[in-house]
C-alpha cells in the first residue's frame, strides 16, 4: 500500500472544496491505510452485504433443503421414488438428475447477479478507499 | 488379458507421463518464489483454474469409483455423483470469492487472519495434513487396484512397486513445476477425462438408440437384482442403521467438497475474486456434464458388460469403466481410459502433495516456528523437502490400504474436512464474535471426533469388509461419522467462542469482512 499524502485523507478546507469534492469520502487513515472499521459501517459496504445476502441466503437454504429432501425421500421413501416416470426411467432418478440441473441453473443465475449487482457495489466500496495513487 | 495390451497401457501412460513431464519443466520458472511455488503466481485465468479445478477434484475415486459403484449399486451409487455436483454451490456462494480475497496461500491464512497466528495456524496446518494424506491414500491404493487389471499384475509385490512409481513421478511433477506445473497437469488430465467419458457416453446412448429407459432396462436385466438396482436401498436401504448412514454420507459429500484444502489452495491461483468465481462456474459445467455422464457409464457397464463380472474382475467394482471400454473399443480403448485413469490419479497426488507442502512450510515452518519472519527462499525450500516426506508416507499409506473400496475411503476424507474445515471457515467469515477458542474447539473438535468415529467405526474393524476383521472394537455403528462429527464441530466452534476466550478482534474483524467481499488491503484487482 502506498502512503497517501495527508490531504487526502483529512476533510478538505473550505477553499478547495470544489477541487476536492469528488473525494470528500476517502475512509482512509492517517498513514494512508484502510479505515475498515468506516468502511465497514459505510452506506454503500452495508448496501454491498444487504445485496449478497438478499441472494445467497435463500439460494442456500433452497439448495441445501432441496438436496436434504432428495436424500430423505431416497432413504425412507424408496416407493415413491420407485415410481415409473417414463419407461424405466424412475421419479427418484430424474430428481437426481435434476439435482444436477438446478446447481447448474443456481450457478448461471448467481454469476449473473454477482455481475450485474455485485461486481458494480464493490467498485464503489473500493473507491471510498483508494489511494491517491490509484486514483491517477 | 495379455501381454500385448499391457503394451498399449503401458505406453500410452509412459507418452502421457512424459509429455506432462515435459510441459512441467517448461512452464516452471527458474528462480522460484513462495508466490511462484504455492499459488503460479496468481496468473491463471478463470477458465484455466476452473478446469484445473475439476481436475483436482475427478479423483480416480470419481471416474472409476462412482461409475463402479452405480454398474454394482445402481441407485445408491449415483448418491455420491449428486452430493460432489451440488455442493459446489457452497464454494460458489460462501467460500471462494471470500477466500481469494482473504488469505494468500493456505486454508490457514484465512482461518488465522483475525485470530491469533500461532495455535490456529498449527491447527489448520494438522486438518490440512490429516485430511490430504486420507485423501491421498485413497489415491494410491486406486492406482494398486487399476494396476492389477491393467498390467495384469496381481502379487502385492509388483502391486506396491506401481504404487511406488506412482509417488516418484507425482513428487517429480510438485518439485519441478510447484503450483504452475501441478495446474497445467490438472489441466490437460480434466481435458483428456471429460473427454473420454463423453465420447464414451455418446457411443453408449447410440448404441442403446438414445433411448435411456431401453438402457435401463438393459441394464437390471444384467444384474443380479434386477429392477431393484434402479431404486434406491440397495446397499443402505437394508436397516434404520444403514439409512442413517445413508444420510450422514450425503452430508459428508455435500459439506466436505468445498473444504478440502486442495480445493481451496486452488482460488489463490486466480488474480481476483472474480476470477474465482468464474473457475468455480466453469468447474461446477465440467462437473455437471462429467458426473451426468457417469451415470450413463455406469448403468451402460452393468447393462453391457453384467455385474456379475465387473465384481469378479480383478480390480473389483472399480473396474466397471476400463472393462466397459474393453467391450466396446477394444483393447486400444482400454489402453486409453486406463492411461486416463491413471493420469487422473497422478494428476490428484500431486494436488495434494503440493497442498500439504505448502501447509506445512507456510502454516508451521514459516509463522509457527519462524514467527512469521522466515526467508521466502527457505520456505520453499522446507515446502519441497515436506513434498517428498509426503509423497514417502503416501506411498507406504498407499500400499498399506491396497485393496480398500477407494470411494469409500475418500468418502471419510470428506467427513473429515466437512467436519474439521467446514464450520471454522463459515464462523470466521460470517460470525463476528467467532474467537480464537472457537476456532481451535471446532477445528481439533471436528477433527478428533471425526478421526475417534472411523477408528471404532466398522469401516476399520468387525465386519467382513474392513480394515481388521478379525478383531471387533466397532462400537460405532456408522461407517460415515459425518452426521455426528460435522455438528458436533459447529457445537464446539459455538461453545468454545461464547463460554469465553478472549474476545474477538473487532478491528481485524472488520478488516477481514470488507477485505473478504471487496478486497480492500489485498492488493488485488
Amino acid at each position: 500500500m502506498t502512503k497517501a499524502l495527508p490531504s487526502v485523507s483529512r476533510p478538505a478546507s473550505p477553499g478547495f472544496a470544489t477541487f476536492e469534492e469528488p473525494r470528500h469520502s476517502l475512509l482512509i487513515d492517517g498513514d494512508g491505510e484502510p479505515d475498515y472499521s468506516s468502511i465497514q459501517t459505510s452506506d454503500d459496504f452495508l448496501a454491498l452485504k444487504r445485496r449478497i445476502t438478499r441472494f445467497i441466503l435463500p439460494a442456500t437454504l433452497l439448495f441445501l433443503a432441496w438436496y436434504v429432501t432428495f436424500v430423505l425421500l431416497s432413504a425412507y421413501a424408496v416407493d415413491f421414488m420407485s415410481t415409473p416416470l417414463f419407461g424405466t426411467v424412475n421419479v427418484g432418478l430424474t430428481m437426481g438428475f435434476l439435482q444436477i440441473v438446478t446447481t447448474v441453473i443456481i450457478t448461471m443465475a448467481y454469476a449473473r447477479y454477482s455481475k450485474r449487482k455485485l461486481d458494480p457495489q464493490v467498485e464503489k466500496v473500493r473507491a471510498l478507499a483508494e489511494t491517491d495513487e490509484e486514483l491517477a | 488379458m495379455t501381454g500385448t495390451n499391457t503394451a498399449i497401457n503401458l505406453s500410452v501412460f509412459g507418452v502421457f507421463v512424459l509429455l506432462t513431464l515435459y510441459i512441467v519443466y517448461r512452464v516452471s520458472t527458474r528462480n522460484v518464489s513462495a508466490s511462484d511455488y504455492y499459488a503460479a503466481g496468481s496468473s491463471f485465468t478463470g477458465t484455466q483454474n476452473g478446469i484445473a479445478l475439476s481436475g483436482d477434484f475427478l479423483s480416480a475415486a470419481s471416474f472409476l469409483g462412482i461409475s463402479g459403484a452405480i454398474a454394482v449399486n445402481g441407485y445408491d451409487g449415483f448418491m455420491y455423483s449428486i452430493g460432489w455436483v451440488v455442493a459446489w454451490l457452497i464454494g460458489l456462494m460462501l467460500i471462494s470469492e471470500r477466500l481469494r480475497n482473504t488469505g494468500r496461500f493456505t486454508m490457514g491464512d484465512v482461518m488465522a487472519f483475525r485470530m491469533r497466528q500461532r495455535p490456529v495456524r498449527a491447527a489448520a496446518a494438522n486438518a490440512t495434513l490429516v485430511i490430504s494424506l486420507f485423501y491421498m491414500i485413497a489415491q494410491m491404493a486406486g492406482a494398486g487396484g487399476l494396476m492389477a487389471l491393467l498390467l495384469d499384475v496381481h502379487s502385492k509385490v509388483g502391486q506396491a512397486v506401481i504404487i511406488a512409481v506412482v509417488g516418484i513421478v507425482m513428487v517429480l511433477y510438485v518439485l519441478v513445476g510447484g503450483m504452475k506445473g501441478t495446474t497445467w497437469v490438472q489441466i490437460i488430465k480434466a481435458v483428456l477425462l471429460l473427454l473420454s467419458v463423453s465420447l464414451l457416453t455418446i457411443f453408449l446412448i447410440g448404441k442403446f438408440g438414445f433411448d435411456i429407459s431401453s438402457m435401463l432396462d438393459r441394464a437390471t436385466q444384467r444384474s443380479p437384482l434386477g429392477e431393484a438396482v434402479l431404486s434406491p436401498g440397495v446397499k443402505y436401504g437394508a436397516t434404520g442403521l444403514s439409512k442413517i448412514d445413508f444420510i450422514s454420507l450425503a452430508l459428508a459429500l455435500v459439506l466436505g467438497t468445498a473444504a478440502l484444502p486442495h480445493v481451496l489452495m486452488r482460488f489463490y491461483t486466480v488474480p481476483n475474486a472474480r476470477e474465482a468465481r468464474k473457475s468455480v462456474v466453469w468447474a461446477t459445467w465440467m462437473m455437471a456434464i462429467f458426473y451426468s455422464c457417469t451415470l450413463v457409464i455406469g448403468f451402460g457397464a452393468m447393462a453391457l458388460v453384467g455385474t456379475d463380472e465387473i465384481t469378479s474382475a480383478p480390480g473389483g467394482e472399480n473396474s466397471a469403466a476400463p472393462l466397459l471400454a474393453f467391450k466396446i473399443g477394444g483393447t486400444v480403448l482400454l489402453g486409453i481410459v486406463c492411461a486416463v485413469a491413471f493420469a487422473t490419479i497422478l494428476a490428484v497426488v500431486a494436488g495434494l502433495t503440493l497442498t500439504a507442502s505448502a501447509s506445512f512450510a507456510h502454516d508451521v515452518y514459516a509463522n509457527v516456528i519462524k514467527h512469521g519472519e522466515a526467508d521466502p527462499r527457505d520456505e520453499v525450500r522446507v515446502a519441497r523437502i515436506t513434498a517428498v516426506c509426503v509423497g514417502v508416507l503416501a506411498i507406504a499409506g498407499g500400499i498399506a490400504a491396497n485393496g480398500q473400496n477407494i470411494a469409500f475411503l475418500v468418502a471419510l476424507a470428506f467427513a473429515l474436512a466437512a467436519s474439521a474445515n467446514l464450520p471454522t471457515l463459515l464462523y470466521s467469515m460470517f460470525w463476528k464474535r467467532f474467537n480464537t477458542r472457537g476456532t481451535l474447539w471446532s477445528i481439533y473438535g471436528g477433527l478428533t471426533s471425526c478421526l475417534l468415529l472411523i477408528l471404532f467405526s466398522p469401516a476399520i474393524s468387525g465386519s467382513k469388509s474392513s480394515v481388521f476383521p478379525d478383531v471387533d472394537f466397532a462400537f460405532f455403528p456408522l461407517a460415515n461419522p459425518g452426521i455426528v462429527s460435522i455438528p458436533l464441530s459447529f457445537l464446539a466452534g459455538f461453545l468454545g467462542t461464547v463460554l469465553g476466550g478472549e474476545r474477538a478482534d473487532a478491528e481485524k474483524q472488520a478488516e477481514m469482512e470488507v477485505r473478504g467481499l471487496t478486497a480492500i488491503g489485498s492488493g488485488l484487482r
